[in-house]
């Protein structure tokens, strides 16, 4: 298992290092001068200049990529021109609203997803399989943006159940911060449970039409032994690799509904860095929302390997 | 059908591709998604011929109508007809998706090709899509938009370069399926060359999961344009998109809820069609599936 574990590491090092090229090279894709796209069309040739030097565009590209390097290294992801602190210090501040938003829709997913994917493979092509298929297809088909919005129109508009916007931190008021979050939590979750769903029955089927499944079921072991042990575990094992995919799939859910619900997260900083043309909070928090990814889907695969032994000497 | 006619129907085996035509003609959500997607299609090309009207028509006299005989989907605070702007709209999505489609369907390829045929350069490209996939699909698309500068070539430039690591990796798999198969070993020893290889024995048989996975990214583009428009980083108004019309319609919300909540509708059944028809073309195409 060790050496399972260092070459996964070694292997998301090419990644990191990708993930950190591209984040440099977004200032580097602007057309025209950087400098004065980012300084806008009022501004003057003295904040241009500064602009420039602060960046560092004055100086020759592997220059720049040298420092860039050198920078992340230390944790230092430059300053940020809007909210005049360090951009470190500003993801640090946001992420957690944005984990505990994403962490919130994927609990709630994972079990609604799953259990909807093994009902419908189970009684595949009777109608509980069409009707529930047919629910996941809409989730994935509507857009969560909009979704929130009728949530809210529905939700805390016309009945006052929960807010209409704004953020309570947990140390505040645990109950309360749940309130606040639930609504942009279930707006992210119906397009993750669509999803899982569709993917939970494909994977079922195919495990369900394993011959060892048609042993143990031969062997006159009772339905619930043959599908609940022998097949469940196999499909848990391709299941939890996707659990990658919709932390992936929530936080990009979550710049629009972070917007939303003016919930002050990662989403909303990387928003506002736009609007804003704040290039240093754009780059900072792209690289460690990927960051956040890599990590999350090493410890999958991690888990993957510690689930099918046969992944472990490949 | 007579017995004979049966009968002869039945000695005559038909060619798989027909066959498969037939079985997809014969899938129920496979037409419930052609029907749907012609009905948009047509829906975009009145718009595009000014049929519904004119969707910058401003009309003080009927601010904030609901929903009615003149206006199905209401008006909006200038008085302008939500139902004629949505299917102006239309074209925009339209546009940006099979752009976004096209695009992608040539960057994927040449990625997917190159990393599956030749292995050396498999580890390099792979690694870059790995980079590229890293991202929230989203977040990068919004990142390098923004870069790029708002517009409809970048947001289709954008949104391209978000799915084709996606893309790359269906065609880079299906071409190692195939890389050592039988017939592409004879073409190689009969000396064709590797061009002549990808492109004439096995490209053509990437298409099947190209085309399914294409219709899954123009549902994506669809609503990830949507979405961006929504933020206010696609096609600035008065200009209608989808997105932006949700957007406006959010200051209304309490009062005029039809601005909002018509085109949204229209997204998901566009989007809805899309996933069908890639739902049935997968049933069909899908060789794992056929088996069973």
């Amino acid at each position: 298992m060790l050496d399972v574990i260092v070459r996964r590491l070694c292997s998301a090092i090419p990644v990191l290092l990708g993930v950190s090229l591209v984040t440099f090279g977004l200032i580097h894709v602007i057309p025209g001068d950087a400098a004065v796209v980012i300084a806008g069309p009022d501004a003057s040739s003295e904040q241009v200049e500064s602009i420039r030097a602060v960046l560092g565009l004055d100086k020759p590209l592997h220059v720049q990529f040298g420092l860039w390097f050198w920078n992340l290294f230390q944790g230092d992801l430059g300053d940020s021109f809007m909210l005049g602190r360090s951009v470190a210090q500003a993801i640090q501040e946001r992420l957690p609203t944005t984990l505990l938003l994403t962490t919130y829709s994927i609990l709630l997913t994972i079990p609604f997803g799953i259990a909807a994917g093994l009902i419908a493979a189970y009684r595949q092509n009777s109608w509980v399989d069409t009707f529930v298929m047919t629910i996941a297809l809409v989730g994935v088909s509507v857009p969560s943006f909009w979704l929130s919005v009728m949530a809210v129109l529905l939700f805390s508009v016309t009945l006052g159940w929960f807010p209409t916007s704004g953020y309570i931190p947990p140390s505040e008021d645990l109950l309360g911060c749940l309130r606040s979050l639930t609504l942009p939590a279930v707006s992210l979750a119906v397009f993750q449970i669509g999803l899982l769903a569709r993917m939970t029955r494909a994977t079922t089927l195919e495990v369900l039409r394993q011959d060892y499944v048609r042993t143990a079921r031969a062997k006159g072991v009772s339905e619930w032994r043959a599908v609940g042990k022998h097949a469940l575990a196999n499909v848990m094992i391709p299941v939890v690799t996707v659990i990658g995919l919709l932390v992936s799939v929530a936080l990009a859910g979550a710049v629009v509904i972070e917007q939303i619900f003016v919930l002050p997260g990662l989403g909303q900083l990387v928003v506002q860095g736009i609007l804003r043309r704040d290039y240093p909070v754009i780059q900072g928090s792209l690289l460690a929302v990927a960051v956040l990814l890599v990590l999350i889907n090493l410890i999958v695969d991690l888990l993957y390997a510690y689930l099918d032994p046969r992944l472990r000497n490949d | 059908m007579t017995e004979a006619a049966i009968a002869v129907a039945r000695s005559t085996p038909l060619p798989p591709w027909q066959l498969k035509l037939r079985r997809l003609f014969r899938h129920n959500g496979f037409l419930i998604g052609i029907a749907i997607f012609s009905t948009v299609l047509l829906a975009t090309l009145a718009g595009l011929f000014g049929l519904a009207g004119d969707p910058l028509k401003i009309n003080y006299t009927s601010r904030l109508v609901g929903p009615s005989e003149d206006f199905f989907f209401g008006t909006d605070n200038y008085g302008r007809s939500i139902f004629t702007r949505v299917i102006d709209g239309a074209h925009l999505s339209m546009l940006i998706g099979l752009s976004v489609v096209g695009i992608t369907a040539i960057s994927g390829t040449l990625v997917g090709a190159s990393a599956g045929y030749f292995p050396k350069l498999d580890g390099l490209i792979m690694r870059c899509m790995d980079a590229l996939m890293a991202f929230p699909p989203l977040m990068l698309a919004i990142a390098i938009a923004a870069a790029l500068g708002t517009g409809l070539t970048n947001l289709i430039i954008a949104l391209a370069i978000t799915y084709t690591p996606r893309t790359g990796r269906i065609v880079r798999s299906a071409v190692l399926g195939i890389r050592s198969a039988e017939y592409v070993e004879s073409a190689r020893l009969s000396g064709a060359g590797h061009l002549r290889i990808i492109l004439r024995h096995i490209l053509p048989n990437c298409l099947a999961p190209l085309l399914v996975d294409l219709t899954f990214v123009f549902a994506y583009a669809i609503l990830a344009e949507a979405a961006l428009s929504f933020l206010g980083v696609g096609p600035p108004p008065p200009t209608p998109t989808w997105g932006n019309i949700i957007a406006e319609g959010r200051d209304y919300m309490v009062d005029a809820p039809w601005i909002s909540v018509f085109p949204g509708l229209v997204i998901a059944f566009t989007v809805l069609g899309l996933n069908l028809l890639g739902d049935g073309l997968r049933d069909v195409l899908d060789p794992r599936l056929v088996k069973n």
